[in-house]
C-alpha cells in the first residue's frame, strides 16, 4: 500500500493517476497513524515550501517523516522540503538532506520557472532510466555528495538526492511519459 | 539543458476538437480523449486543452473532459477557457490539469494573475496573449474564440508581456493572430522581440504549416516551445517525424 501525503487543498490527481495506472494500491492521508500503515510514502510535488511545511507541522507530520524508516519519495517541492531550508519564503525544511534550496536567477536566455523536459543522468539504481524528464521548478538544490542524479540548467543541479530510506526527485516522474512511469514503477516495487 | 517543447493544442468547442482559420469557421477534427491519448503516445511534450467557447459565452471550461483527458495521459496538461477565479482554477487542477492558462480573464482582471500565482505557484499559471498587428503596432485582443465577441483591449502586446511576468505568470503563450490558421509560419519578428523581454518560458503560437516553420521559430527566436493545432490534427505534420527532423538539424528535442 502506497501512502500519498495530503498537504491540503493542492492537486494530487497526477500522482494518484500514475500510482493507480501502475496498478498499486494507495491512499491519501494527512494522518500519521494512517500513513504508518503504508509500505512506502510519497510527498507529492504541488504547492509552495512555506505552505507545505506549515501543513506538515500543523498535522505533526514533520517529525514523523523525519524519523520514519519507510521508503519515502519526495517529488519537486516534496524533495525541496527535505533539505535544511529553502529561500522560498525563508522556510526551514526537514533537514534530511544537507544543504539549502535556492532560486534560479531568471534571464531571457534562461527563463524561470525551469519548465519542460530536461536530461537526467542517474548514477546508480536507476542508471538505465537516464533520459528526459519533466520539470516545473523555480528553486533547486546544488549537486552534493548525496546527489544521485544530475541535470543542468546553466549550471548543474541535483535532479535526485538520496540518503538512507529517503529519495527526492526534482522532476515529475508522474508527468514524464513512459520513462517517468518506469521510474515510479521501480521505486514503488523495490 | 531543457529541450524545446512541441505542444499540440486541442481547441474545444461544444465537446469536440475544432480548428478554424484566423479563429473563424471552426470545423470538427475529432474526439478530445482520442486525440489527447494519441498525442501523448506520439511523444508530444505537453497538451493544451483550450475551450474556445468558454470566454465568449461567459462559461467556464466543462470540467468532465479535464478528468477524462488527465486519466489517459502522463504528460503535462494545460487547461484554458474562461477561468475567472481561484475556485474554478482549483477545481480544474484537482481534476488533474497541471497548469491553467488565462487570456481574456487576465486582460479584464490583471490581479487574477497574481492571485493564481500566490495560490498555486507561478509554474501553474500560463497567460495566453492574443496579439494582432494593426495600425503599426501589436495589440492585445480578448474574447477571440468567436468573431462576434472579439474585442481589442487597451493593452499593447510588449508592455502586456512585461506586466504579466511581473504579476507572476510562469509562462506566456504568444498567439500571433495575423498568422493563425494560415500556415505561413510563425511570426518570427514579433516572437524575437517578445523573447528579448520574456524572462519566463515563451511559447510560440499561430502559423505552423510545415516542419520548417518549427525549425525556424526555434532557431531564430529561441522560444521554449511551439504550439500548433491543425497541422497535427490533420496529420500533415507527424510529431515523431517532426522531432527527428528537428534533432537532425541541431535542435534539442526529446525523442
Amino acid at each position: 500500500m502506497i501512502g500519498i501525503v495530503d498537504y491540503g487543498g493542492a492537486n494530487h490527481a497526477s500522482v494518484i493517476n500514475a500510482v493507480n495506472n501502475l496498478g498499486f494500491e494507495y491512499f491519501i492521508s494527512d494522518n500519521k497513524k494512517s500513513l504508518d500503515d503504508a509500505e512506502k510514502i510519497i510527498l507529492p510535488g504541488v504547492g509552495a515550501a512555506p505552505t507545505v511545511m506549515q501543513q506538515l507541522q500543523t498535522k505533526d507530520l514533520d517529525a514523523y517523516l523525519k524519523l520514519t524508516e519507510k521508503p519515502i519519495l519526495g517529488i519537486c517541492i516534496g524533495m525541496q522540503i527535505m533539505y535544511e531550508a529553502s529561500s522560498e519564503g525563508n522556510t526551514d525544511g526537514l533537514s534530511i538532506f544537507d544543504g539549502k534550496v535556492k532560486k534560479f536567477e531568471p534571464r531571457t536566455d534562461k527563463p524561470v520557472p525551469h519548465m519542460g523536459w530536461n536530461e537526467v543522468r542517474f548514477n546508480k539504481t536507476y542508471s538505465d532510466l537516464s533520459g528526459y524528464y519533466y520539470f516545473a521548478n523555480s528553486y533547486y538544490a546544488d549537486v552534493s555528495e548525496q546527489t544521485t542524479a544530475i541535470s543542468s540548467y546553466g549550471d548543474k543541479f541535483s535532479a535526485m538526492t538520496s540518503i538512507k530510506n529517503f529519495t527526492g526527485v526534482q522532476f515529475h516522474p508522474e508527468k514524464s511519459g513512459s520513462l517517468g512511469y518506469q521510474f515510479l514503477q521501480r521505486f514503488l516495487s523495490l | 539543458m531543457l529541450s524545446k517543447r512541441i505542444i499540440p493544442c486541442l481547441d474545444v468547442k461544444d465537446g469536440k476538437v475544432v480548428k478554424g482559420v484566423q479563429f473563424d469557421n471552426h470545423e470538427d477534427v475529432g474526439e478530445i480523449t482520442d486525440l489527447a491519448y494519441k498525442y501523448s503516445k506520439d511523444n508530444a511534450d505537453e497538451l493544451v486543452f483550450y475551450d474556445i467557447s468558454a470566454s465568449t459565452k461567459n462559461e467556464v471550461v466543462e470540467t468532465a473532459w479535464v478528468k477524462k483527458v488527465a486519466d489517459k495521459i502522463n504528460i503535462p496538461f494545460c487547461v484554458a477557457g474562461g477561468i475567472k477565479n481561484i475556485r474554478v482554477a482549483e477545481a480544474i487542477l484537482n481534476l488533474g490539469a497541471d497548469k491553467i492558462s488565462i487570456n481574456t480573464p487576465a486582460t479584464e482582471n490583471p490581479k487574477l494573475i497574481t492571485e493564481l500565482a500566490n495560490e498555486f505557484g507561478s509554474q501553474c499559471v500560463v497567460v495566453g496573449i492574443d496579439s494582432y498587428f494593426q495600425d503599426q503596432q501589436y495589440n492585445v485582443y480578448s474574447r477571440t474564440g468567436n468573431p462576434t465577441t472579439r474585442t481589442k483591449s487597451n493593452k499593447l502586446t510588449y508592455s502586456w508581456i512585461k506586466e504579466v511576468q511581473d504579476r507572476g505568470a510562469g509562462e506566456i503563450v504568444l498567439n500571433c493572430m495575423n498568422q493563425d490558421g494560415v500556415r505561413n509560419g510563425y511570426d518570427i519578428k514579433q516572437l524575437l522581440d517578445a523573447r528579448k523581454i520574456a524572462r519566463v518560458p515563451l511559447i510560440a503560437s499561430g502559423g505552423a504549416g510545415n516542419m520548417d516553420h518549427f525549425y525556424d521559430v526555434f532557431k531564430s527566436c529561441n522560444v521554449d516551445g511551439a504550439l500548433a493545432a491543425s497541422v497535427f490534427h490533420k496529420n500533415e505534420v507527424e510529431i515523431e517525424a517532426l522531432k527527428n527532423n528537428l534533432l537532425n538539424r541541431g535542435i534539442r528535442v526529446r525523442t
